[in-house]
């Protein structure tokens, strides 16, 4: 018996070793062409959000090839599973520029699985394009941030929601999944709010471990919170799969968003898609880009986007527009510079302007963040937001953030003399928190 | 450019003021009308104004629809409806009559856009203009609206509606909502002090933090008052509180129980480590998304009944993938518990991207039927229907589990496999085929506990991994191999846990949990319950 699972096995395993020899074979099929590697998880827990990314930049790169592709060459995507496991991200981001020799990188979604590839691509100079809102607080030359950093999410969200239009709110829940970004944005929020005159018994901060489930007591000590006589709101860094029980709670105990509203960063119209929206509207949203946007480039991207997915309810997120924007900044650094080389793409990208989904245009600044606007937006009934504040101009992203003492004196500017990520302007010395 | 609009608004809005009435319904009418010109919510909430100031109850439906965002402009000719989605298009109805006038696409319309603020003042206008509705429910529902957001403005229509009231429940909320009214207001001290008694019998939040306010801002004898009242409801909120822990805990240990029930027999009866039992679990979630899916678009009528048809199906879709496992893997693996839990791990690890292909990534949406929808309060307590019923049905299903073990000739050949395979096979018992239905069963049960728990967490392929620690951590505490242990176990789990989370914060309370248990079953490693006799140390 055990001779025949053995067996199975052997063949098993011969299958496998068959499969990689025919994709490597593929691989290197078509030599001629500029390289693309697409870093997202596409099995474990992170699948979830990081598959879309892959879709949408394979939809971008045939788009970008049907248009006669770049430099009178072909793109070609090159596709890994990091499969959520933050060291292989590492593995496999060098495999990418190693073996693959890709000419630029778009992935991660989590700050871990970022931090996790940062010292590979510095070592190995390459470009990684990361779409995702996070909690700021970094500055490489070999990453550029197309997701908002938290002065282009957080900051107006809570201004938005202190403003006579968001309820004057005077109280505060700052819940959050226990990991780095949530903490961080937080520490943020609690100085900012309190530079605001929020005296610290109107903040309340709550952790809770990823993939929550069991909400009952967060949600009546939330509600318990509220009773105090002052408006009161939620302001939710609350990840991915734990969310929809998070709603589902609230719905079930009566939290209305008109009295008590909750502002997510983390929700967009893909994590709706998972619920029946019908008891959460009006809690809000800060993104910077939401599916009901209307303008004609936000309908075409649409439009392609079901073509290509072959899914007319498929909806489109804003990680999904930063790497819109992220290729098509790529693609005109590419044509600024006349080659591929990642040195001298780095150096054409600092003022490429292309335009984003929102009807502006937005511009890489020589942190390497770049300007947006910032929507603030309400569940709708039918799992969309509409759109119900909107920034007057585009906010550019500060990735040291002003309310924190650490880095309120640290710049960033990768322009030729300056060149640092963490430039101290009160010592005036390149160097300080974020060397290592 | 914005305060230009408001400043031309303002003027319409008085001219409209000065114009010669021409009968209610068309000064009405011609209100609504100036939504189409209001532009920002400012604007808009001033016609909401204009409308209430009229005091016409026929003005509830079309502040109703835009209070539900149902309300439209016609591109071609501004003129406003109220809209109800048929279809692909949507109907048009008259905003004052309601009666159907057209159809139009959804292209041709601008939905009027509200934010929270703006449903705010709607639902309190409404609240006013609705205190003397036929429906009594109505009218409990304008008095809760009107508690919430008192104003002195609001006493006199209450003082008549207290007098034309006959249902007493509804009098007494009216009585409350006058008096919560009454304390922002500029009356006389004595009858703040009335005032506060009545609200200070509510003993609720709502109460409680109108009182708090009250606190902040009232002097001399009120403010005495407020703050007795406030240390009177706090002591008694402690009370409910300790009663929520326990049943916050009670819902958390019956969640806990269906899914480490299944466990309890994989792994307590038969001894096989399955880190599948999870995504069992997955798939009988799934079995309801598709379940539902196929109601949704043939027997719409159904969908309350969803549930109840998803059972047996889960049931079977996840005891056929049990059997499988059990024949195609586990069967060879028996008394190698090292292999067995690497076998059923990446057996796990194909069924989620096998689930994640077929179904893709994102999570699916499971609805809830309109009977696990929602709350219904006991005092202070307030009890959600979907947790009430996934008790009921936990206990059922051990209930039955039980029933099938002790008094079954089948339950009797489980437990004599278990207790000593050699004597069973002796006595002629066909092991192979106990072992493979034991496993099936236990299978059979993670799938329809994934029923119930689709109604509470994500449906998405990681929908098991979530479980699988605690289920485990459940049979073990509870004692291997003794269904009543998991019981005990997942409660007592369910309790502590939710005892500890308001001090401890959910992540440190988990982690203590943790130690908790490391702790007991240091002391105790066969668990709370355990198996005695020979059988034991085979």
């Amino acid at each position: 018996m055990r001779g025949n699972f053995a067996k199975i096995t052997k063949i098993l395993s011969a299958g496998v070793v068959a499969a990689g020899l025919l994709a490597s074979a593929s691989a290197k099929a078509a030599e001629d062409t500029i390289k693309v590697g697409i870093l997202h998880s596409l099995s474990g827990t992170m699948a979830i959000s990081e598959t879309t990314l892959k879709d949408v930049m394979l939809m971008l790169i045939d788009e970008q090839n049907a248009k006669g592709g770049l430099l009178g060459k072909k793109l070609e995507a090159v596709v890994v599973d990091p499969a959520s496991n933050w060291p292989l991200f590492a593995e496999k981001a060098r495999e990418l520029i190693s073996k693959d020799k890709v000419a630029a990188v778009f992935g991660c979604w989590t700050s871990v699985s970022r931090k996790s590839v940062l010292p590979v691509f510095s070592e190995l100079d390459n470009i990684l394009f990361y779409p995702v809102q996070y909690e700021g607080e970094e500055s490489e030359r070999n990453v550029f941030y197309t997701g908002a950093a938290p002065n282009q999410q957080a900051i107006p969200a809570v201004d938005y929601l202190m403003s006579a239009d968001g309820g004057s709110v005077k109280r505060w829940v700052l819940e959050g999944t226990d990991y780095v970004y949530p903490r961080t944005t937080n520490k943020i929020l609690e100085a900012y709010l309190k530079s605001k005159g929020v005296p610290a018994e109107d903040i309340m901060v709550n952790y809770t471990p990823f993939g929550f489930s069991d909400w009952q007591t967060e949600v009546s000590a939330i509600k318990k919170f509220g009773s105090a006589g002052k408006k009161t709101a939620v302001v939710s860094t609350v990840n991915g799969d734990a969310n929809v029980p998070f709603y589902k709670e609230l719905g079930n105990q009566g939290v209305k968003a008109e009295d008590i509203p909750v502002m997510a960063f983390s929700v967009g119209e893909e994590e709706l898609a998972g619920l029946d929206t019908g008891p959460l509207v009006g809690h809000l949203a800060a993104w910077n880009y939401f599916e009901s946007v209307d303008t004609p480039e936000n309908k075409k991207f649409i439009d392609n986007w079901h073509k290509f997915i072959k899914n007319d309810k498929r909806t489109t997120n804003d990680p999904m527009e930063a790497h819109y924007i992220g290729f098509n900044m790529w693609v005109k650094a590419v044509e600024k510079a006349g080659t591929t080389d990642p040195d001298k793409v780095i150096d054409a990208m600092v003022g490429v302007s292309v335009p984003n989904l929102t009807g502006g245009y937005s511009t890489m600044m020589p942190n390497h963040h770049i300007t947006k606007p910032v929507l603030i937006g309400e569940i709708q009934a039918d799992g969309q937001f509409e759109t119900v504040s909107q920034t007057p101009g585009l906010v550019m992203g500060d990735e040291w953030s002003d309310y924190l003492p650490d880095s309120k004196d640290l710049i960033s500017d990768w322009r030729a003399p300056l060149s640092c990520g963490n430039f101290n302007v009160a010592t005036g010395k390149c160097g300080g928190k974020g060397t290592n | 450019m914005l305060l230009l609009r408001a400043i031309g608004l303002m003027l319409l809005l008085t001219m409209a003021g000065l114009m010669p009435s021409k009968g209610a319904e068309a000064d009405l009418r011609a209100t609504v009308a100036k939504f189409a010109a209001a532009t920002g919510f400012s604007a808009t909430e001033a016609v909401v104004r204009e409308l209430t100031a009229s005091g016409d109850p026929a003005v509830e439906r079309p502040l109703s629809a835009l209070a539900d965002g149902n309300l439209y402009i016609r591109k071609s000719d501004s003129q406003v409806f109220v809209g109800k989605e048929s279809g692909d298009g949507i109907e048009l109805l008259d905003p004052l009559s309601g009666e159907k006038t057209a159809d139009a696409a959804k292209t041709d319309l601008t939905k009027i856009k509200v934010n929270n603020g703006l449903r705010h003042v709607i639902r309190d206008a409404l609240g006013t203009l609705t205190l003397r509705a036929k429906d009594a429910r109505v009218r409990l529902a304008a008095a809760a609206t009107m508690f919430k957001t008192p104003d002195a403005a609001n006493i006199e229509p209450l003082d008549a509606a207290i007098a034309a009231e006959a249902e007493p429940g509804v009098k007494t909320l009216f009585e409350q909502a006058r008096a919560a009214s009454v304390l922002v207001s500029d009356k006389p001290e004595a009858d703040k002090l009335a005032a506060i008694s009545i609200i200070a019998a509510r003993g609720d939040r709502d109460g409680l933090s109108l009182l708090t306010s009250v606190d902040a801002n009232a002097q001399g004898a009120v403010k005495d008052a407020a703050t007795a009242a406030i240390g009177n409801i706090n002591s008694k909120l402690a009370l409910w509180d300790a009663g929520q822990n326990i049943w916050y805990g009670v819902s958390l240990g019956s969640v806990l129980l269906l899914a480490a029930i299944g466990l309890a027999i994989t792994f307590g009866v038969m001894g096989v480590i399955n880190m599948a039992h999870g995504e069992m679990v997955m798939l009988g979630a799934y079995t309801t998304f598709v379940v539902q899916q196929v109601i949704r678009t043939s027997f719409p009528g159904l969908f309350d009944w969803s549930l109840v048809i998803a059972l047996p199906l889960a049931f079977l879709v996840a005891a056929l993938v049990g059997l499988a496992i059990e024949r195609g893997i586990i069967r060879f693996l028996y008394g190698r518990p090292l292999e067995t839990l690497l076998a059923t791990w990446g057996v796990s690890l194909v069924l989620q991207q096998a689930v994640r292909t077929i179904f893709g990534p994102t999570n699916q949406e499971v609805g809830n039927p309109s009977w696990m929808s929602g709350s219904f309060d006991i005092g202070q307590l307030a009890i959600t229907w979907n947790r009430l019923w996934i008790l009921v049905f936990a206990l059922l299903v051990f209930a039955v589990l039980l029933y099938v073990m002790k008094r079954t000739a089948w339950g009797l050949q489980m437990r004599a496999v278990t207790a000593n395979r050699r004597m069973a096979a002796s006595m002629g018992i066909r092991t192979p085929w106990v072992d493979a239905l034991t496993f099936a069963l236990g299978s059979g049960i993670a799938g329809i506990a994934g029923v119930a728990l689709s109604q509470i967490d994500n449906v998405s392929p990681n929908l098991g991994r979530g479980y699988i620690i605690d289920s485990f951590m459940v049979v073990v505490f509870g004692g291997v191999g003794n269904l009543w242990g998991t019981l005990v176990g997942a409660f007592s789990l369910g309790i502590v846990n939710k005892f500890l989370e308001p001090y401890a914060g959910a992540v440190l309370g988990k982690i203590v949990m943790l130690v908790l248990i490391i702790l007991f079953i240091q002391k105790r490693p066969r668990g709370l319950f355990a198996l005695k006799g020979r059988a034991v140390e085979a």
